[in-house]
């Protein structure tokens, strides 16, 4: 990795946050605009998660021997149920590690 | 105690019980970092230098898979396309000040320091020094970040790989939804990024899926606010 790549993305994320800050004297975003822009975190986070666990190390769609599944799905409802970060956390993470080591 | 004491020292408490996922998070970066060879201080330049988990993890997933400097750079504007919202949100509390120090609050604008520093300004009136309270609660974020990064360096050499800590990855961007379980229409956005991302993954050039599956999801989440308020 070069430094460059750093910087770049370093200034890219920095204008995203002081874009609207500088230019707006005061918010002018309509609700429409607002609401959509609220889904972003839901748009954007899933292609982060999906990939990695539902993909080999080749590429491909494996969903027979796969522990992720299972660990995710017990993450997802004990964040459902507690509505709490690290619990979430902990829970896929600790569901994952009994799984690899007893099971697959 | 002065007033601008008094909104900075309430920033750091207010954001402080937010910074508890915050240290695993930075640990598992720091790790990450080290298991990919970029060393110990582009590590912990990515923290000073782009100072956003989801972006630095993004950077680094995608550079490691061979993505290009543009797929790389789009993508980290993708995942930061949040901040826009954030800046229209505070810009009415924070356009009388200097620029110098929008520059600043804009570098330590946060998910967890947004939250609470709109929060107290929506809450409190008319205050010439409320922007303390965002100094405060960014400035917290960002040592925090960087010293659970510098954890994260330090253990990297030493936690196996068997652990499978790669996987923590899906698991925190997983936990920053969980406010969005219960809301149908985000399940489904949810669902189409998912499923653009990993469809997408083998057979979108140039690694683009990140994009392409945020934009399909996006154009998602526009239709359904749409038809939404139509309906009102």
């Amino acid at each position: 990795m070069h430094w460059s790549l750093i910087i770049y993305a370093g200034i890219i994320t920095f204008v995203t946050r002081f874009s609207m800050i500088f230019l707006l004297k005061k918010d002018i975003l309509n609700d429409k605009a607002k609401k959509i822009l609220s889904f972003v975190p839901a748009a954007i986070f899933p292609a982060i998660i999906f990939p990695p666990i539902f993909l080999d190390d080749n590429g491909t769609v494996d969903l027979e021997n796969n522990p992720k599944i299972l660990a995710a799905i017990f993450a997802i409802i004990v964040g459902y149920l507690s509505k709490n970060i690290i619990a979430t956390i902990f829970a896929g993470l600790i569901s994952y590690w009994f799984l690899i080591f007893f099971y697959f | 105690m002065n007033n601008k004491l008094k909104n900075l020292v309430k920033g750091i408490i207010d954001v402080s019980p937010l910074m508890i996922p915050v240290v695993p998070f930075g640990i598992i970066y720091g790790v990450i970092g080290m298991d990919l060879g970029i060393g110990p201080y582009m590590t912990l330049g990515l923290s000073i230098i782009i100072f956003g988990g989801a972006s630095q993890i993004v950077l680094l997933q995608l550079f490691s898979g061979g993505a290009s400097t543009l797929v790389v750079l789009s993508s980290v504007g993708a995942v930061n396309a949040r901040h826009v919202l954030y800046g229209a949100v505070l810009s009415e509390h924070l356009s009388s000040l200097k620029l110098s120090w929008k520059i600043i609050l804009s570098y330590v604008m946060t998910d967890q320091a947004f939250a609470v520093s709109n929060n107290y300004f929506k809450k409190k009136g008319k205050d010439a020094n409320e922007h303390y309270h965002l100094l405060g609660s960014g400035f917290t974020c960002w040592s925090i970040w960087q010293i659970s990064t510098i954890l994260g360096i330090v253990l990297g050499s030493v936690v196996p790989e068997e652990l499978g800590l790669s996987f923590t990855i899906s698991l925190t961007f997983l936990a920053l939804l969980i406010s969005d379980f219960r809301k149908f229409k985000n399940i489904i956005v949810m669902f189409v990024s998912g499923l653009v991302a990993t469809i997408g993954f083998n057979t979108i050039p140039f690694k683009a899926y990140i994009i392409v599956a945020a934009l399909s999801a996006l154009i998602v989440a526009t239709l359904l606010t749409l038809t939404d308020l139509k309906k009102k």
